[in-house]
């Protein structure tokens, strides 16, 4: 199965500041409020010009700085399932695990593709399609892929807590 | 076959196993959990999971101190929401507004101690390090799994050792250390890793000092870091704390992915330009730069000692823009208080605010207007970090905070000490 996605393409040492703000943390609760600031202090022009199924391809490191996981739930439901990195900040990496997001990371993409270009996901061969180019998908570990199959940790969670209550 | 780093004795303890190397992925069962006013938001996202009640509550920390006390409607109905929760699962250890900001209160109360493992929602978790504790920092999800199970998996990071030689020069902290290593080491240069200090600049280092490195470390990404224990530590933990505990140590002949010495005689105080930490110069290239606003306080530099350098700097002297002390915690407010540095800020022209995180993050206290220049004791200064995206932020010591203060204008702090 393959799927194309529209990119937005960003730089190196992207952080969660400027992906959701923290003035917003304790005042925004629903998921779609959240969503409609995403990325509000790096490109005002994303929340709103942003459909479902769009990629992030962004630099090195991206996500760092705070561990707020709305940074992550922020572009999920602005339709984000994929974002594609040179690397992750290390709970940035954690956090789209536990989402359901998935984190890819790819370094080289981020030199191939502009904002605007549609790039495909070949899920089967396990690699994207840019320009011509293919560039591997690299395999999560197994218990952190169970993470992403479950769709997140929340409801890895339910499915024990129902199983327990059933036994 | 070569030894064990700080990392993988913490976390093979941790996980009830004999033994692990860096890339082993664990369950670990951590001895404290922590997180503050995203408690509320932790909560219902354990409600959603169907847990029927808090594990190990007596190993579950709560803090109020993001946004204290409560600035708007919202903030307080998300404290009231965090008071109902603490009090229907008996969390363990509750701290109210204005006890402190967490890092610096589950210190004083030595909730964790050397060799334990301790886990919070706050990325600034590497900061209990500086006890010989593996912190590490997760997201709200991994929280409310925590609260549900009282366990989560987590990755043995590889190691970084940095070897500190020599003693800082007089003006010149632990924060321009700090900053020093950040510069060099990038803001992914310790990106997974465990960064394991060791040398005999350590020692010399008070226990305040000490604090401010390993918090900073997660500015290069680090998931956790260390420096080794002594007396000094143990000394300031016996009369506080509530159970035994066994030091760690990295073996000598462990496995680091690099190796960094430093000899930090000839450093010289440092600053970060915005709109990044790891954005580092010496001061001296900015010395003039108008500011408008004068930060002490945060996780980073908000302790007895920051507040007596900075009242070493403004003694007799009137600050010319605003300065902002907010006290890391009610301990440090008291004893600054008992020891007459409140007085020395206050008379200088300081505006005082109740122990928590103040403005680091925007949430209140201290928001700059737009095109207004802050310089701050924080570890943090993205572009919008304090609630206006137009509002550069310059990050160092609280002595270069106070003497900037008293310029109105990035100062050199040697000049006022004597």
């Amino acid at each position: 199965m393959s799927t194309q996605h529209r990119c937005w393409v960003y730089g190196d040492d992207v952080n969660t500041d400027v992906i959701f703000p923290g003035r917003h943390t304790y005042t925004l609760r629903t998921p779609e409020e959240i969503a409609a600031h995403a990325l509000e202090d790096l490109d005002p022009a994303f929340a709103a010009g942003v459909q479902p199924g769009d990629v992030i391809v962004a630099g090195r490191n991206w996500g760092c700085g705070s561990s707020r996981e709305q940074a992550v739930t922020a572009l999920k439901y602005a339709g984000v399932s994929v974002i594609v990195a040179g690397s992750f900040a290390r709970i940035y990496f954690r956090n789209c695990i536990n989402q359901g997001v998935l984190p890819v990371v790819c370094p080289p993409l981020h030199d191939a593709v502009r904002t605007g270009d549609v790039i495909t996901f070949d899920h089967a061969a396990g690699r994207i399609i840019a320009g011509g180019q293919a560039f591997p998908i690299p395999a999560l570990s197994p218990s952190v892929q169970a993470i992403l199959d479950a769709g997140g940790l929340i409801p890895m969670l339910q499915r024990r807590f129902k199983g327990e209550a059933a036994s | 076959m070569s030894g064990r780093t700080f990392a993988e004795k913490a976390l093979a303890r941790a996980a009830g196993k004999p033994d692990a190397r860096a890339g082993d992925i664990l369950d670990v069962r951590p001895d404290l959990v922590f997180s503050h006013d995203n408690s509320a938001a932790i909560r219902r996202i354990f409600e959603q999971t169907g847990a029927p009640r808090v594990v190990r509550p007596e190993r579950v920390a709560i803090t109020l101190d993001h946004a204290v006390p409560a600035p708007t409607r919202q903030h307080a109905q998300n404290h009231a929401e965090i008071r109902e929760w603490v009090q229907a699962q008996q969390i363990g250890a509750f701290f109210e507004v204005g006890r402190g900001i967490c890092h610096q209160v589950i210190s004083e109360e030595a909730l964790v101690l050397p060799g334990e493992t301790i886990l919070g929602a706050d990325s600034h978790s590497t900061h209990f390090g500086w006890l010989g504790a593996f912190g590490a920092g997760i997201g709200r999800s991994e929280m409310a799994a925590l609260w549900a199970t009282g366990e989560l998996w987590l990755r043995v990071p590889e190691a970084i050792r940095i070897t500190l030689r020599g003693r800082l020069a007089p003006g010149v902290t632990s924060k321009d250390l700090s900053l020093c290593i950040l510069g060099r080491l990038g803001a992914d240069g310790g990106l997974y890793q465990s960064i394991e200090f060791a040398g005999e600049t350590l020692a010399a280092l008070s226990l305040d000092e000490r604090a401010v490195i390993p918090n900073m470390m997660a500015e290069a990404g680090a998931k956790n870091a260390y420096l080794p224990p002594d007396g000094a530590v143990f000394d300031y933990l016996e009369a506080r704390r509530t159970r035994d505990y066994t030091p760690l140590y990295p073996d000598p002949d462990a496995e680091y992915v690099a190796e960094h010495t430093l000899d930090v005689s000839a450093l010289e105080p440092q600053i970060a330009l915005p709109d990044r930490p790891d954005q580092v110069v010496p001061l001296s290239r900015v010395i003039g730069q108008p500011v408008q606003q004068a930060f002490l306080g945060t996780c980073t530099n908000g302790r007895l000692e920051d507040l007596q350098a900075a009242a070493e700097v403004l003694r007799g002297q009137r600050v010319r823009c605003r300065l902002i002390v907010i006290p890391a915690s009610a301990a440090v407010m008291l004893a600054a208080s008992r020891a007459g540095i409140i007085d020395v800020l206050l008379e200088a022209g300081a505006a005082i605010g109740t122990p928590g995180c103040g403005p680091c993050m925007g949430n209140h206290m201290g928001i700059p207007a737009p095109s207004e220049v802050t310089i701050s004791s924080a570890n943090r200064n993205y572009r919008g970090r304090m609630g206006t995206p137009d509002a550069p932020v310059y990050l160092a010591s609280p002595y270069v905070v106070a003497a900037s203060a008293v310029r109105g204008a990035i100062s050199d702090p040697r000049e006022f000490l004597t």
